[in-house]
């Protein structure tokens, strides 16, 4: 009876807590970074899924080159060692638009709904550009050693019958991801430049009388938001393989993370990209198995017990959204505060 | 003066491809030019008359697409039998569902906290009734014969009902739609319309019952004659000879003219209507809300009702042209429908033609269309002279050749910019009034 229960929770681990946590927390990345956006600069970056599909790129360019000269890091993805160099050249992309483009709506001070056709231009040229330089195809890059965890020997650890893999990408993702949240959140609550962001994200005239340079907060939030992109577009790739075209469909869950957490709102963002990560896989995961163990007997249902086919899982996240629309259009953290 | 030479301009381009490349290629880019003109107009009327921004332009194209198997596909009567009854009880339990939702959510006398709970208890129960009555019947009907039919079918009526039908369905979707995301902040409306539009799309995909999915719809019946019909006729041949144009070649001529003599009263009517309404107290009022929101609320105007409104007109038209686009094509393949092409392209087609006129979004739909399509052999040509000067099998340009067509994503994305930047009006600026 125990070892039932115990094989039913092996199975939901598996199956949607592991890649839960991974995938909320590459959504929690990219709503973080467009999230920055709306709170410094005030308007919905639709060009966001593509930025971090060039980080990720970037990254990818330089692995090659890594893995082609024999760098590596062993059993860690040699992507790793080339992340860095994909943010340094995301930032000079992001710093870039700016200067070329964002900048001329700035000082015009245009409505929030010019910046995001701005934005449609961007993520135009950006999705041409990406598959001028890489193609449209699939690219794998993913290197070292697969899993943490393979399923056999978890099996063999507990002789339970269900296995429970951790991919390396996966635990990857996760500890990437909460050492950039820590380091966000010290830096926007401890630092003196930190302060002077969410001064100008609260109140922009107030923040301009105090002294704090517009140009110099702006360009640190575009700094924030391609070292953000490049690290969530790379963790993506690495965890679910990278396909340019993926990441437009990406930015739908991502708004929907920022939405439901409270545009604006970073500890939102998180929540939210939580939030929507765990229902898309609760909702599409098929229960038939998970049914099973916790019935008495040999007895197994017919069907997958499926509440939606996983073609659906974007469906998902649109419900929620209208949901958190229709209920608290603010969101959770009643957002617009950095 | 400067407007009908732009027009013009237009038709030298199409006349050069004429006569450089072929007249067929000429009338399938001009055939897809009244088309996206159709599509940039419902753009247009969103945006240009009220400022709504719709970033789920594809998904209501593709919902005229499915108006079209709806209404012109001849029904499978085995299908029908095997599941037809229990599927539409299945769908009329969904449909009430969403009703006694709505109406509990409304009228239901209780503290806000109960509604949303009662509501969600409905609903939760309601979709599980509906996938009990309708999946057995989903299974019945993809049963049958799967490859060749596994679906409903249609209605078998004539396809240019579609156009009006798929008008209807894109409103309705929009109505649902604007409920729901207008009145809030701005961008809303566009995130909301970006998820509908995926969504419609994985549903025509998935649904296999109503649309085959990715099995797609081939053979949609035509409003105009089969080239091996008139191939077949000895007047065509009479006519063919006397024009001096071999038949094979002729036949597809004059089909393509039939499209573009169909979609051109199409695109006028809905253009006249367009600059009727613009010219009423209606689109007077429109205009008003669009520039200032609040001043025209204190006028007691009710702006949200008014943004449904033009929202669901605006859609409609877009509709209309993704039946038109499915009834060109002959068939429906959900798997097609891309947001680059069919939402962010008819985007800068309405910005470059100009935002809040009508006859830009005209000229913006037949312009960038046009170099959608050109910017292939031309950005091929000048892959080809700018690596003429490399080794033949050099990687670097082998790889430059092979991408080269994606340089139109990029073109496109520039044009957007730099009008954006230096030309905010467009070719044909909105007339102040």
């Amino acid at each position: 009876m125990l070892i039932d229960l115990l094989n039913a929770l092996a199975l939901i681990g598996n199956f949607v807590l592991v890649p839960g946590i991974a995938y909320g927390s590459q959504l929690a990345l990219g709503a973080l970074g467009v999230t920055m956006v709306y709170a410094v600069l005030r308007f919905s970056n639709f060009a966001h899924g593509e930025t971090m599909s060039f980080g990720a790129m970037v990254t990818i360019l330089v692995t090659w080159v890594l893995q082609a000269r024999g760098f590596g890091l062993g059993p860690l993805p040699t992507a790793l060692l080339a992340l860095p160099i994909g943010m340094i050249v995301t930032i000079g992309l992001c710093l870039g638009t700016d200067r070329l483009v964002y900048r001329y709506y700035r000082e015009k001070k245009a409505v929030p709904v010019t910046y995001l056709i701005v934005s449609v231009g961007v993520l135009f040229f950006l999705s041409g550009l990406i598959r001028f330089i890489i193609g449209p195809k699939d690219q794998v890059f993913a290197d070292g050693q697969r899993f943490i965890m393979k399923a056999r020997a978890f099996k063999e650890m507990t002789g339970l019958d269900q296995g429970l893999a951790i991919k390396t990408s996966q635990g990857i993702t996760v500890i990437t991801a909460v050492m950039i949240v820590a380091l966000l959140f010290w830096f926007l609550n401890r630092t003196r430049t930190g302060k002077s962001m969410r001064a100008y994200s609260d109140n922009e005239d107030l923040a301009l009388l105090s002294g704090i340079n517009p140009e110099r907060v702006v360009m640190i939030t575009w700094i924030i938001t391609g070292a953000l992109a490049a690290i969530a577009g790379t963790l993506y790739g690495l965890d679910k393989g990278y396909k340019p075209f993926t990441y437009l469909g990406l930015v739908l869950p991502i708004f929907a993370s920022a939405i439901v957490g409270g545009v604006g709102n970073p500890l939102g963002a998180i929540a939210g990209g939580f939030v929507i990560a765990f229902s898309e896989l609760l909702v599409t995961f098929a229960y038939k198995r998970v049914v099973g163990y916790l019935t008495p007997g040999d007895w197994v249902p017919d069907g997958l017990v499926q509440l939606l086919s996983t073609d659906y899982k974007l469906a998902v996240s649109f419900f929620i959204l209208v949901i958190v629309l229709l209920i608290k259009p603010t969101g959770i953290f009643s957002g617009k505060t950095l | 003066m400067k407007n009908v030479l732009l027009f013009v301009v237009m038709g030298v381009l199409l006349i050069l491809v004429g006569t450089m490349q072929s007249w067929n290629v000429a009338l399938a880019i001009l055939n897809m030019c009244l088309i996206s003109a159709v599509m940039a107009l419902g753009v247009n009327i969103q945006w240009g008359y009220a400022g709504l921004f719709n970033a789920g332009v594809m998904g209501f194209t593709a919902l005229g697409g499915l108006a079209a198997i709806v209404v012109s596909v001849a029904p499978v009567p085995a299908a029908w039998d095997a599941g037809g009854a229990r599927a539409i009880l299945g769908l009329l339990a969904g449909l009430a569902t969403i009703v006694g939702g709505i109406w509990l959510w409304k009228k239901l006398p209780v503290s806000r906290t109960a509604r949303i709970w009662l509501t969600a208890l409905l609903a939760a129960s309601g979709y599980g009734l509906m996938r009990l009555i309708l999946d057995p019947a989903v299974d019945a009907i993809e049963a049958v014969e799967p490859a060749m039919t596994g679906f409903l079918g249609g209605f078998g009526l004539p396809i240019m009902f579609s156009w009006i039908v798929g008008g209807i369905f894109a409103a309705i979707v929009a109505w649902a739609i604007g409920k729901v995301a207008l009145g809030l902040r701005s961008d809303y409306l566009a995130i909301a319309t970006l998820g509908i539009s995926e969504i419609i799309i994985y549903f025509l995909k998935n649904e296999d019952w109503l649309t085959r999915g990715v099995k797609n719809v081939n053979g949609l019946p035509r409003p105009v004659p089969y080239e091996i019909d008139l191939q077949g006729a000895l007047w065509f041949h009479d006519v063919a000879a006397w024009v001096g144009i071999p038949v094979v070649e002729a036949s597809s001529l004059i089909v393509k003219l039939n499209y573009v003599v169909l979609f051109l009263v199409v695109l006028i009517a809905i253009f006249w209507l367009s600059e009727r309404a613009l010219r009423s107290p209606w689109g007077r009022m429109m205009r008003a809300i669009r520039d200032n929101e609040i001043a025209a609320g204190a006028m007691g105007k009710n702006v949200t009702g008014r943004h449904l409104q033009v929202f669901v007109l605006g859609s409609a038209v877009i509709g209309i042209a993704g039946a038109m686009l499915a009834t060109l094509d002959g068939q429906f393949t959900p798997a097609s429908y891309q947001p680059l092409r069919f939402t962010f392209l008819v985007w800068v087609m309405v910005i470059v033609g100009g935002s809040g006129n009508n006859l830009g979004s005209i000229l913006g739909g037949f312009v960038i269309w046009f170099f959608w399509i050109e910017a292939e052999p031309i950005g091929l040509a000048l892959m080809n002279f700018v690596t003429s000067g490399m080794a033949i099998d050099s990687p670097l340009r082998l790889h430059l050749l092979e991408n080269a067509a994606h340089t139109r994503l990029m073109t496109m994305g520039l044009i957007l910019l730099l009008v954006l930047r230096f030309s905010p009006r467009g070719l044909i600026p909105e007339v102040k009034r």
